[in-house]
């Protein structure tokens, strides 16, 4: 029996709440991250993927809603032990390789930051043994412990950033698009390196990605979101071979391939959110069309796509 | 076909605590008036490092120029004063960042940093600039400009950012559109939508495109032609269909076998063994032998020239020399060859064709 280690319920994150400038980042979520799972969460540049994880991690309070990490909520208040445990066991690696290092610390000391605040290293040279084992872990060397962050190449510094994230041993990570500045064959390698971390030390994942191959490939199910709601859920392979919203079908029919012939004829299908029109009476929620598989549709569109299911 | 810029045997270094690192060791490349040039390669291979060379915008303190020259409009932008660089940069040639956080400045409104490039060089109002602004914001495709345009850089997604950073690389028509992976932050169906916009832009002004990118679907998509880093040099450039159905460099080999196929199967992904070359001490020879299977003894010894393979194809791979054995690509890259005329693994289709 699957053993949900992360559970967000009804979540809501609001910007600018009540003002004109009022931007539903989120609006009302609700997915379960299963013990040593990789859930992966895709969909349009600015639809909440980075809030959700944001949130889920208490870099923002929340509008509405609750996250629960093993159980317990993980917002509100807690006492300082509570954080330290919680900020060990979660991590996140953030999005943007630059913003997120310190640009006046040395790679070695960015890394061993999260080991020093935990107390996880003895003295000196056990610190900077971990490092170069870390460096070595995302394929830099120990040459580059004593670097700044600007003398590294975008990729470079994502691997720092991932590096960071694995030092002070976590089970739970964030992984913000952990590998769309990296090149294929680094992807490759880091893709690989999380999955053996996975096996090894049965961590579990949140991975936000927009690169749909990899996502399919790393993840055990997968949650596509579209403005703040999630229009789809599906174990990983179900929601490729048989993708039920409009969003996912359009999302799927997008993906450039290594294929310069087929580019040069392939058809993307348009998704127009105003094609569903909706009546006010309708109620649009999340519907089980098959085992696990959600789909975010009215009643009508439910009936229509069971028997497009068949 | 007119040629409008020429980056001839450049070869660039940083000064760091550790040493001197040579980024940059002999790199020559044409872009013709109209073409999407792509630039592939492995991350620290110096893919950036070249651009930024081009748009003279590496830190003086660190960096030294070594040698090379970079033609524009027959000017050796190398020998352009910082005044008369300036006068180019943005609107002739404008080039969109990796990373679009740092290259917004966080304390202005979005709106602000659109419209100083069309100030600085057009000769226009500040409400027409305004409207420019907006008209742009909206080709990108940013949901509610006209009041999204008051809002600073860090309330929008890393997606929008970049989106933005578009916009002001747009804003004057560049003949030289430098776009250092511009779509990665992207979803594909909005990136599908840049690079239509891109793709029309270069249509309608005749715009050269560079096109640095990590992602083989989108230069499947958006290339002409594309030249392959490794290293510091370009160890191989030729048209789109030469570099993806008949690639001749193991290093091009390796980087077409990473990408995971959307039918996938298999355990593990493909990824090239060992790390990346230390650039502080470039091997000798070809810097990617050690870590290929297919490196002969040569390799370790002489850096390869660059050999033909037709008019447009060139790879720099002593596998290509006369004397070099024969040897056979990784099966994935035959399936490959087997569609391309021309390629030794050519098979004429059968049947089917009426
Ligand atoms: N601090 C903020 N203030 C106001 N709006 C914000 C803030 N942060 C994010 N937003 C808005 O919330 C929405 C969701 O942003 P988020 O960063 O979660 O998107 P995302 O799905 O991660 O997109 P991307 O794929 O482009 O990174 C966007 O419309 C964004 O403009
Ligand atoms: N300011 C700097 N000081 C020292 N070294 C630098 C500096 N900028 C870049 N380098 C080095 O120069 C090499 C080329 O870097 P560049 O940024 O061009 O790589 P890239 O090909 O763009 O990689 P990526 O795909 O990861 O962005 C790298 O080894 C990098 O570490
Ligand atoms: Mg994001
Ligand atoms: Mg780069």
């Amino acid at each position: 029996m699957a053993e949900k280690l992360l559970e967000v319920k009804n979540l809501k994150q609001y910007f600018n709440a009540g003002k004109p400038s009022e931007v539903k980042a989120i609006d009302n979520i609700s997915f379960t991250i299963n013990r040593g799972e990789t859930f992966g969460l895709v969909g349009e540049s600015g639809c909440g993927k980075s809030t959700t994880g944001r949130t889920i991690i208490r870099l923002y309070d929340a509008t509405d809603g609750e996250v629960l990490y093993d159980g317990v909520s993980v917002h509100g208040n807690k006492s300082k032990a509570d954080v330290k445990s919680l900020n060990q066991k979660m991590q996140m690696i953030f999005q943007d390789p630059y913003a997120s290092l310190n640009p006046r610390m040395k790679v070695l000391d960015i890394i061993a930051e999260g080991l020093d605040i935990h107390g996880l290293v003895k003295n000196a040279k056990d610190r900077k043994q971990k490092v170069v084992e870390l460096l070595e872990t995302v394929g830099l060397n120990k040459e580059h412990a004593d670097r700044y962050p600007h003398e590294f190449s975008g990729g470079q510094r994502q691997r720092i950033g991932i590096a960071r994230a694995l030092a002070v041993n976590p089970e739970f990570i964030i992984a913000d698009e952990p590998i769309s500045a990296l090149d294929v064959s680094i992807q490759a390698q880091v893709v690989n390196l999380l999955k053996d971390l996975q096996k090894e030390k049965g961590l579990t994942y949140l991975f936000i990605a927009h690169d749909l191959s990899m996502v399919k490939y790393i993840s055990d199910r997968i949650g596509v979101m579209y403005f703040g709601k999630l229009v789809e859920m599906a174990p990983a392979e179900d929601l490729y071979k048989n993708p039920m919203h409009p969003y996912t079908k359009s999302l799927l029919s997008a993906i450039p391939l290594p294929d310069p012939i087929y580019e040069r004829t392939r058809v993307r299908k348009p998704y127009n959110p105003n094609d569903h029109k909706y009546g006010t009476d309708e109620k649009v929620e999340f519907r089980e069309i098959s085992p696990e598989h959600f789909v975010l549709c009215s009643d009508k569109e439910f009936e229509a796509m069971k028997k497009e299911l068949k | 076909m007119e040629k409008i810029l020429q980056v001839k045997d450049l070869e660039l270094s940083f000064h760091t605590f550790a040493g001197e690192v040579k980024a940059i060791r002999g790199v020559s490349f044409d872009l013709n008036k109209g073409e999407t040039l792509a630039i592939v390669g492995e991350s620290g291979s110096g893919k950036s490092v070249t651009t930024k060379s081009i748009m003279r915008l590496l830190p003086e303190s660190s960096s030294e120029f070594k040698n090379g020259e970079i033609l524009f409009n027959n000017h050796d932008l190398t020998k352009l004063t910082d005044k008369e660089m300036q006068k180019i940069r943005g609107k002739d040639i404008s080039m969109i960042f990796q990373d679009p956080m740092t290259s917004l400045n966080p304390t202005m409104t979005i709106g602000k940093q659109i419209m100083e490039p069309i100030l600085k060089h057009q000769k226009v109002s500040k409400a027409k600039a305004k409207e420019v602004a907006v008209e742009l914001l909206k080709l990108v495709g940013l949901p509610n400009p006209e009041m999204r345009i008051k809002m600073y850089p860090h309330q929008f997604s890393g997606g929008q950012r970049q989106r933005i950073v578009i916009a002001i690389a747009l804003a004057c028509n560049p003949k030289i559109l430098i776009a250092d992976e511009p779509t990665t932050a992207l979803d594909v169906t909005i990136q599908a939508q840049i690079l239509e916009l891109m793709k029309d832009i270069q249509k309608k002004v005749d715009t050269s495109i560079i096109f640095i990118t990590h992602d083989l679907g989108v230069v499947a998509n958006v290339a002409d032609r594309v030249a392959v880093m490794y290293g510091g040099r370009i160890v191989e450039v030729g048209t789109v269909d030469e570099i993806f159905y008949n690639p001749q460099h193991p290093y091009t080999w390796g980087l077409l076998s990473s990408m995971p196929s959307m039918d996938l199967e298999e355990e593990r992904l493909y990824a090239i063994p060992g790390t990346p070359p230390d650039l502080l001490n470039p091997p000798v020879g070809d810097a990617f032998a050690l870590r290929s299977e297919y490196a002969l003894q040569i390799d370790l010894e002489q850096a390869p020239p660059m050999f033909q393979v037709s008019k447009t194809h060139f790879a720099a791979t002593w596998l290509l020399h006369p004397n070099a054995p024969e040897v056979e690509p990784p099966a994935n890259i035959i399936e490959r060859m087997k569609t391309f005329r021309g390629s030794r693994y050519y098979e004429e289709t059968t049947g089917g064709e009426a």
